[in-house]
């Protein structure tokens, strides 16, 4: 699947395109399909997001995981700091990333 | 400010409206007075020719090539005192720069705000070190 | 120290509001991302992998007690309570909303720091040796010197559009501690008849193409100064290349030039800058050099230390050095506790390091390019007082220059140009060498770590290097050997093909016994390397 992910444009926050908006969850981020750059244009333009791409990702039972390891730290956080993810009651966080 | 036709000037004079021609057209020939240089030309090239040449416009393909600001000072160190102006990709935020290093005319091809410009111009009350412009430098203040 | 008057204050002041109206018209629309990108970058912000990120320039690594302070404040209030010092000698914030942003640079401005130029293609902060003022073996302080050229590169009207990033070290003394030669313009002071000047050296760097800078001038007096460095970063701004960012560092048009030929250029335009008076007088930089006069170092103390408590008299000979006052010594606050994330420091960390300055180092610390703090003007009889509280809150680290005291570049935990994570191989390594008496037994080995080929972590300058690269998805690890960023100055090369993220902790195991097996007497690990060569090195690793 490909989604779409960027930083919001004021706070920096890592998000992720619910196919209504953004989300700082990859878990509520939808397939784009073909749409990807479109979305990204009309998002960036009204300035809801900053430097948006897409990226492929596969569909797991916990949801979209992306291909890249850069995207997956992105979507955590940094694994060397488990407190500051978005996961930080879950030790095992990280292994998700690698 | 003063803008005409697009095209920003810091001078009383009138503006020139003779077309530039190319570095190489200006030097095969001997009756142009306005002349464009690419952000790639050696601005020294021009120094024999400095008391007939009316504009000098200096090209800037992209706001991140700044050849054109060691362009614009070198001529006016070697006394050049007619329009030097900055052409192309010219962005409000540089401008302040660029009068720094001697431009007094500016040819931007996206419109810029004039009251951001006129903002940016007014801010910074002194500056470090000299350059092409008039202001003093901080340590000629301080030392009287 | 460098103490801003009504003018300094004032130029800083106008930078903060100038980004705060940058920023504002940002989040209106006014301008695109494209068109803001240099201007938040020439402020030190750039987006990364999680937030913005803002580096803070500290000038020469040099800071009071009320600007320490002020990093912690502002950890806190706008970050995670910790902050990253780098091997710029900045300290950078992973955590930054770009709202707030202006709001940081105004609480720096008040304690006259700011994040000016510590990004862009222009030039950066101005570093210099970490125990300048303090070293024995210094011709002079080097930092007036660094001072004047920071006021010349603020905003300097022509270089703020280079081809390319640029950077500046001063340095003062034959031992190297700031990696002077590879910078694209490093400047030692040397004495000539008794006139101090610089020996200048043009396109150093590392990078994906490294380069030991070679000297272009043997001597520039102090009142020519600005002008033949001006000369040198003019011929960079013409003649630079900027058809390819890659090709486009300094060290790139030096080396296709030639030095000799780069040389000439220089000194044909300095003739003609030296005529336009760039430089400022003599008493100029004198009232500079004022600032940085020794402080009141107080006469006739004793060198006697009591080494009676064994833990810390193991710190005393690794953490600290010889000063040049009789009776005071430089303490070398390390940032690499055994497992720990090199550089990193909490605020009440911070917090500490600046209370311990203004108590016992005439309110002075320093940051030094290996990612440490410096106390560097510190009484022998308070030594123990100080290392008792370092002790309490986590900094008592004995591991000077030593296996553990690791540089790092952040990597791909927070860097969107990495492409492997360097932290956590530098945690597994201090952890495998967690025992302090076999890290001084291997001796003085210096490791540095880069997660991308853009060298923040100076992997070419390691004793032992490590390049974290992307193969097919998988973040793996090369080796160097045999680099240094000293005066010893010489880049590692790379030992053969990649390891895994435990597999790089293994190969690095197996290079420290290939040197402990064939060392001499007194050889440190690099200069084992130099003389056996790569060959008995590879035949371990890979035989």
């Amino acid at each position: 699947m490909k989604i779409l992910t960027g930083n919001d444009l004021a706070s920096g926050d890592v998000t992720w395109w619910t196919g209504e908006g953004w989300s700082r969850h990859v878990e509520d981020a939808v397939d784009v399909g073909d749409q990807g750059e479109a979305i990204a244009h009309a998002e960036e333009g009204a300035r809801r997001v900053n430097a948006p791409y897409v990226i492929d990702a596969t569909l797991t039972d916990a949801g979209p995981r992306p291909a890249h390891i850069k995207d997956r730290v992105r979507a955590l956080g940094p694994t060397v700091r488990p407190d500051l993810t978005l996961k930080p009651a879950d030790p095992n966080a990280g292994s998700w990333v690698i | 400010m003063p803008f005409m036709d697009n095209i920003l000037r810091f001078r009383d004079d009138a503006a020139h409206d003779e077309p530039a021609v190319t570095l190489d057209s200006f030097l095969g020939q001997s009756n142009a007075t306005a002349v464009r240089i690419e952000a790639g030309d050696d601005a020294r090239a021009l120094l024999p020719y400095l008391d007939r040449i009316a504009l000098v416009e200096v090209s800037f393909p992209k706001f991140r090539d700044g050849r054109g600001y060691s362009s614009a000072r070198v001529l006016r160190e070697a006394g050049y005192t007619g329009e030097l102006r900055a052409q192309g990709d010219v962005l409000v935020d540089q401008i302040p720069l660029m009068r720094r290093c001697g431009f007094d005319s500016f040819a931007p091809e996206a419109p810029v705000d004039e009251a951001v410009l006129t903002a940016s111009l007014a801010r910074y009350e002194h500056v470090y070190q000299a350059a092409a412009d008039a202001q003093t430098p901080v340590w000629k203040r301080r030392h009287g | 120290m460098y103490k801003y008057d009504n003018y300094d204050q004032a130029i800083v002041d106008a930078r903060v509001e100038e980004f705060r109206d940058q920023v504002k018209r940002r989040l209106a629309g006014q301008i695109t991302e494209d068109q803001f990108k240099p201007l938040r970058l020439m402020n030190g912000l750039y987006l990364q992998l999680h937030a913005y990120m803002l580096r803070v320039a500290v000038p020469y690594g040099t800071m009071d007690s009320r600007q320490m302070h002020m990093l912690a404040h502002i950890a806190r209030k706008y970050d995670r309570d910790y902050g990253h010092f780098t091997t710029r000698q900045n300290l950078q914030y992973n955590w930054i909303k770009l709202e707030d942003a202006p709001d940081i640079l105004a609480d720096l401005a008040s304690v006259e720091m700011h994040a000016i130029q510590t990004s862009g293609n222009c030039i950066r902060n101005i570093s210099s040796d970490q125990y300048a003022g303090a070293a024995a073996d210094e011709v002079a302080d080097p930092r007036p010197w660094a001072e004047l050229l920071r006021q010349w590169s603020t905003f300097h009207p022509e270089f703020s559009y280079l081809p390319r990033k640029f950077k500046i070290a001063v340095i003062a003394s034959d031992e190297d501690r700031a990696a002077m030669r590879l910078h694209d313009i490093g400047i030692q002071l040397v004495e000539r008849d008794g006139v101090l000047g610089g020996k200048v050296f043009v396109g150093g760097g590392m990078g994906r193409t490294p380069m030991i800078a070679p000297e272009i001038k043997d001597f520039v007096g102090a009142d020519d100064l600005l002008s033949y460095i001006e000369a040198c970063l003019r011929v960079y701004n013409r003649y630079g290349r900027r058809d390819n960012i890659y090709k486009a560092r300094i060290k790139i048009l030096v080396h296709e030039i030639g030095a000799d030929e780069y040389r000439r250029q220089v000194e044909e335009e300095f003739i003609e800058v030296k005529k336009l008076g760039i430089d400022p007088p003599q008493a100029e930089f004198d009232r500079i050099a004022a600032f940085f006069a020794p402080p009141a170092f107080e006469a006739g103390l004793s060198n006697e230390i009591d080494r009676s408590d064994p833990d810390f008299a193991v710190w005393l000979d690794q953490n600290v050095v010889a000063h040049k006052a009789a009776g005071y010594a430089i303490v070398n606050i390390s940032l690499k506790p055994q497992g720990g994330i090199p550089g990193d420091a909490s605020s009440a960390q911070i917090d500490l390091m600046a209370d311990l300055a203004k108590e016992y180092s005439f309110d002075e610390l320093r940051v030094t390019h290996a990612q440490n703090i410096v106390l560097p003007h510190v009484r022998k009889a308070d030594l123990y007082a100080v290392w008792q509280k370092l002790a309490d809150a986590g900094l008592a680290e004995a591991n000077l220059d030593l296996i553990s005291d690791i540089i790092a570049c952040p990597g791909l935990d927070y860097c969107s140009l990495a492409n492997a994570r360097s932290i956590p191989v530098a945690q597994k390594i201090s952890t495998r060498f967690a025992d302090l008496g076999r890290q001084r037994e291997l001796g003085e080995l210096k490791l540095k770590i880069s997660g991308c080929i853009n060298a923040c972590g100076h992997h070419h300058a390691g004793h032992i290097g490590i390049l974290g690269v992307d193969r097919k998805g998988t973040e793996n690890y090369q080796l160097l050997l045999g680099g240094s960023g000293a005066e010893d100055v010489s880049l590692a090369k790379i030992t053969g093909p990649g390891f895994s993220e435990d597999g790089i902790v293994d190969a690095v195991e197996t290079a420290t016994n290939v040197y402990l097996a064939q060392r001499t007497e007194g050889e440190r690990f690099v200069d084992t390397y130099r003389r056996i060569g790569m060959e008995p090195f590879k035949d371990a690793l890979y035989g």
